[in-house]
């Protein structure tokens, strides 16, 4: 698995939203969406950004294909600086990162029928000869499960399963590298989010697709990823691979979001460390460690300072976590706090 | 909330900076030359010579405009070329004769079309909801003064109805023209208001089904609280939030159709004055008319923007 | 409250059936509907959207709107048959003895009255506490449901809270007149994990407490699991699986129940490959199948089962299963392998 060819390398990603307020419309203060956040994508991988709503996963997707425009921080999709690209060459770009959302319907002209959504998609990118168009549509149909007797009908003939389809397929229309799916499976119930799920792993086996893959299930994400980015309020906390970030969670916040999961086996009744309130707000977030409000374990150094992302294996590199008492927790010394 | 209200008067500022532009430039996006039209057509030359000297016309434009500003604030809006009266003088009495008309008018509307909105969305598709909303549709589609016409002839003039008809032989009730008294208040405001009550009956009727429909309201059925509270005490309030803004808008379609009721029913206000004034030429009084208006158009909305703010509290503070 | 009623269970549907009329068409939302709350008991019911959970909960109050209509069938609450009851009889019992908290907490309030008048208005009603008295209650009631500096909060509105405070307003509305049964309909589903790990738990205090009954809708398998006594698992407007948990967990029997339990990808473990998935998607309600509803998915279908509707049976423990495969009239193959993630 090691020295993976970096496909897209995110450095220092902030995105700052100004809330306007006062007499004329003055810039007041600013959401905290995405505060400083690094982390590479490798080729072929499956990376996941998992946390609470409101901790800023879409807005880092949304960041990268600069959907919003980013505050600061630099962007490297495939040795090429993104921010630095203008309007023209970023829309040629967009062909190799495409997004797939949660609420394709959304996203689609729903006067269009499937042919001409993704069609169109092709015309834009200007991906495969004219001629040749109308067999890749029902080429791309078929890829995702669906026929070629479909390709006529509208958005809303479909249900929600099918037309996550359609967006996958438009996504894969232009032929990508990367794909950024923000919530995709979510809004779909568990016996398509399966379907859908198998879709998205067997098109990246057939097409090498890198995908980074948003969602607040870590269910979902425990199956797609390869390695996972946990985010709280705009940071990363904890960054690993899989096995070892379920197996061996490092952050407090980690151990709760995954303890918080119900479990479908009646026999194990596990410890669970349930949160008191909610997530502060990104407008004024705390002090020092942002978990530090509803932490457990907090101290007065976690009130103060800042953690950086650092790793407490020196097998494990890669596998790092922001917080003060990793150690303490490993060797099981820290009780929480009363 | 003290806030936005000040922040609110401060925003129409701006808009009153524009409205006293059009007015001014209405004088000059005339074709021909505007002391030769006032003098009038067979005027010697020497009186339009004049008129334009007294008028200023012969100054630089952003001269004319800001002299004109500076009377204006100052409450000086020319005189009237017919008369020769203090322009503020001829508008005085007759603009409250209008306001009241349009005050008056809009509080039938919104009580009418308001009740008759709520029935119809809670009676949807019954009989008495296909009727009202018929009649609204009638109540939109009759021009007023058409409207004001049969009402001068069935309730002012009285209809001739066959004698054995108890109480009903005479239908003579009330005034056809002037105003002051009761008798001669109520068909013209009859005839403006109803426009505007078909409009807020609709208006209501939708909005109430979509809150009708909303979750908070079957939480209130879900709680044991009987439907008539469900419909005014946790529907209503939130339906009339839209309504609150055509209301608004309303009042300045009603000052608009207030002329053509002014003229029907022969009541002297600011509407028989704008058409006899422009009839007549006479600019500076159209102008301080158009001007006036405007402002209470302006304030109008003021008020509904603050009455909107009270109801929604959603709406964020800034 | 009638005459003093002895009663096994809090709530018993019998073959409850709503339909919606159309244009010429009955859409059968709710078919034959029929399950137990034991007293005190929390029951789980389970299924994917458009199965009817809403619409069964909702029909036990009674608040069915037009084109909708319950047809036929019994509710026993307290052995008292609510379909049989008077409107004004229903407004006594509904937000009084039984309560029903919603899945959307962000509108599920009503957003131009404080959230003191919401609860207080409960209390009004039903107990005809004064306005100041009932004022008294819902900070009482904030405090019950751990809404902090609750004397603040009864003044502000809706939009001033989190959905997970809202949602924690509206146990506090439905808990105020202490009811025998609540009826949740999926409470945490548009709530985070840990936001939905602090509510569920508060729902489970409170029904020590106060000695409730619980009917828990969800489609998420793990919150039955935690939460619940007994699940009903419904497909199509039908229960097709109706079991104490630790039986459902354990050994599910209808292929409904197993492949949604597989579909499912667990947190605490990893699946090799592929997850195994139920094929096909949720039949349209215009184009119901005449025989077992689930059987144009199931992997097991027979002739039987495409042509004829098996009866719901119960076995001797008094679990419910709607399945040709577990009667004597089964003409498929017999051995399955049911095995659930390893
Ligand atoms: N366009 C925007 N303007 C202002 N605030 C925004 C905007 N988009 C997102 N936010 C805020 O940024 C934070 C992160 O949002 P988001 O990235 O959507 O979270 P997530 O996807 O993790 O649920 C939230 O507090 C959200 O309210
Ligand atoms: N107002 C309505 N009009 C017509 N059909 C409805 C209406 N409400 C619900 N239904 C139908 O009833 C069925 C069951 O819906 P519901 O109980 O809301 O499902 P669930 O809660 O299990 O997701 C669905 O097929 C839905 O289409
Ligand atoms: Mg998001
Ligand atoms: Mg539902």
């Amino acid at each position: 698995m090691d020295k993976q060819k970096e496909l897209l390398n995110v450095k220092n990603l902030k995105q700052y939203f100004p809330i306007k307020g006062g007499f004329f419309g003055r810039t007041v203060n600013h959401v905290k969406a995405v505060d400083d956040v690094s982390f590479t994508v490798y080729e072929g991988e499956t990376l996941s950004i998992v946390g609470e709503s409101g901790c800023g996963k879409s807005t880092t997707g949304r960041a990268i294909l600069r959907l919003d425009e980013p505050t600061s921080g630099s962007v490297e999709f495939d040795g090429t600086d993104l921010l630095s690209l203008n309007k023209k060459e970023m829309n040629q770009m967009r062909k190799n990162l495409q997004i797939i959302f949660q609420d394709p319907y959304a996203s689609i002209n729903p006067r269009h029928t499937v042919r001409q959504i993704l069609t169109e998609a092709m015309e834009i990118q200007n991906v495969w000869p004219k001629e040749q168009r109308n067999d890749k549509v029902i080429e791309l149909l078929e890829t995702v499960g669906l026929g070629a007797h479909q390709a006529d009908r509208l958005p809303h003939e479909f249900s929600g399963g099918q037309r996550q389809r359609i967006g996958i397929a438009r996504a894969l229309s232009v032929n990508p590298k990367l794909i950024i799916a923000d919530e995709a499976v979510s809004a779909l119930d568990v016996s398509i989010q399966a379907q859908v799920l198998n879709l998205l792993k067997k098109l990246q086996r057939e097409f090498k697709l890198t995908y980074l893959f948003i969602s607040h299930d870590l269910g979902v994400v425990r199956h797609i990823s390869d390695r996972i980015i946990v985010m709280y309020l705009g940071k990363i906390v904890e960054i690993g691979d899989k096995k070892s970030l379920f197996e061996n969670p490092k952050h407090p916040y980690t151990k709760s979001l995954l303890s918080a999961i119900p479990s479908t086996d009646v026999d194990k009744k596990k410890e669970r460390i349930i949160l008191k309130g909610d997530v502060p707000s990104p407008i004024d977030p705390p002090k020092g460690c942002r978990f530090h409000t509803r932490c457990p374990f907090a101290t007065e150094l976690c009130r103060t300072e800042a953690p950086e992302l650092r790793s407490t294996d020196e097998n494990n590199l890669d596998h790092q976590a922001a917080c003060h008492h990793m150690e303490k927790f490993e060797a099981e010394s820290l009780q929480p706090m009363a | 909330m003290i806030q936005y209200i000040v922040r609110r008067i401060l925003q129409t500022i701006p808009v009153l900076i524009g409205v006293s532009i059009l007015v001014f430039s209405m004088m000059h996006l005339v074709p021909g030359d505007p002391a030769q039209i006032m003098a009038g057509e067979s005027a010697p030359q020497e009186q339009v010579d004049n008129l334009r000297e007294r008028l200023g016309l012969n100054d630089p434009l952003p001269v004319q405009y800001f002299t004109y500003v500076s009377n204006v604030v100052q409450g000086d809006l020319g005189n009237s070329i017919r008369s020769g009266r203090d322009v503020g003088d001829e508008i005085g009495s007759r603009f409250w004769v209008t306001v009241e008309l349009a005050f008056y008018s809009t509080i039938l509307a919104v009580f009418i079309g308001i009740i008759a909105g709520v029935i119809s969305a809670t009676k949807r598709n019954s009989f008495a909801d296909t009727g009202i909303m018929i009649v609204a549709l009638f109540g939109l589609s009759m021009p007023n003064f058409w409207l004001g016409l049969m009402l001068i002839q069935w309730f002012a003039i009285g209809m001739d109805l066959p004698s054995w008809i108890p109480f009903l032989e005479n239908t003579s009730w009330f005034k056809p023209s002037g105003w002051g008294s009761f008798s001669q208040i109520v068909l013209p405001v009859i005839t403006l208001g109803t426009g505007s009550a078909a409009i807020i009956a609709r208006m209501t009727r939708s909005s109430m089904l979509d809150v009708i429909g909303q979750d908070y309201i079957r939480t209130a059925r879900a709680k044991g609280v009987k439907e008539r509270i469900v419909i005014y005490r946790h529907a209503l309030k939130n339906a009339l939030i839209p309504v609150v803004t055509v209301v608004g808008l309303q009042f300045g379609g009603l000052l608009g159709g207030a002329v053509l009721t002014e003229t029907v029913f022969a009541i002297n206000g600011m509407g028989r004055l704008v058409i006899d004034s422009i009839s007549a030429r006479d600019f500076p009084v159209v102008q301080g008319t158009i001007l006036v208006t405007a402002l209470l158009f302006v304030f109008v909305n003021l008020l509904v923007d603050i009455a909107y703010k009270f109801l929604n509290k959603r709406i964020d503070l800034d | 409250m009638g005459k003093p009623n002895s009663y096994e269970n809090i709530l018993e549907i019998k073959n409850l059936q709503t339909s919606f009329f159309t244009k010429d068409l009955e859409l059968k939302a709710v078919d034959g509907v029929s399950f137990t709350i034991p007293k005190q008991k929390t029951l789980g019911v389970v299924g994917e959207s458009g199965s009817g959970k809403s619409i069964t909960s909702l029909s036990i109050l009674r608040l069915i709107e037009e084109p909708g209509k319950i047809v036929g069938g019994e509710i026993l609450f307290k052995g008292e048959n609510l379909l049989k009851k008077k409107e004004s009889e229903m407004r006594n019992i509904r937000g009084n003895e039984i309560s029903m908290i919603f899945q959307e907490p962000m509108t599920s309030l009503n957003p131009t009255l404080t959230i003191g008048e919401q609860i207080g208005e409960s209390f009004r009603i039903h107990q005809g506490l004064s306005k100041k008295e009932a004022l008294k209650k819902s900070v009482e009631m904030l405090e019950l449901v751990g809404i902090p500096s609750p004397k603040k909060r009864v003044k502000q509105y809706p939009y001033e809270l989190s959905g997970g405070m809202r949602q924690r307003v509206m146990i506090a509305i439905a808990l105020a007149c202490n009811p025998n049964l609540l009826i949740a309909d999926e409470p945490t589903t548009a709530l985070d994990v840990t936001i939905q790990a602090q509510i569920l738990d508060l729902i489970k205090n409170l029904q020590e407490q106060l000695g409730m009954g619980v009917l828990l809708i969800t489609h998420d398998l793990g919150v039955v699991a935690e939460s619940c006594d007994v699940v009903a698992v419904m497909y199509c407007g039908q229960v097709v699986e109706y079991a104490d948990v630790k039986t459902l967990f354990k050994e599910p029997k209808h292929p409904y129940t197993i492949g949604l339990m597989k579909s499912i990808p667990p947190h605490d473990q990893d699946i090799e490959g592929d997850l195994e998935v139920i094929k096909g998607a949720v039949p349209s309600p215009a184009e119901m199948p005449t025989g077992c509803r689930f059987a144009p998915r199931c992997p097991f279908a027979t002739e039987l089962c495409k042509t004829k509707m098996p009866e719901l049976q119960t076995d001797e423990n008094g679990n419910q299963i709607r399945c040709w495969m577990h009667t004597d009239e089964w003409d498929g193959v017999k051995d399955r392998e049911v095995t659930v993630h390893g």
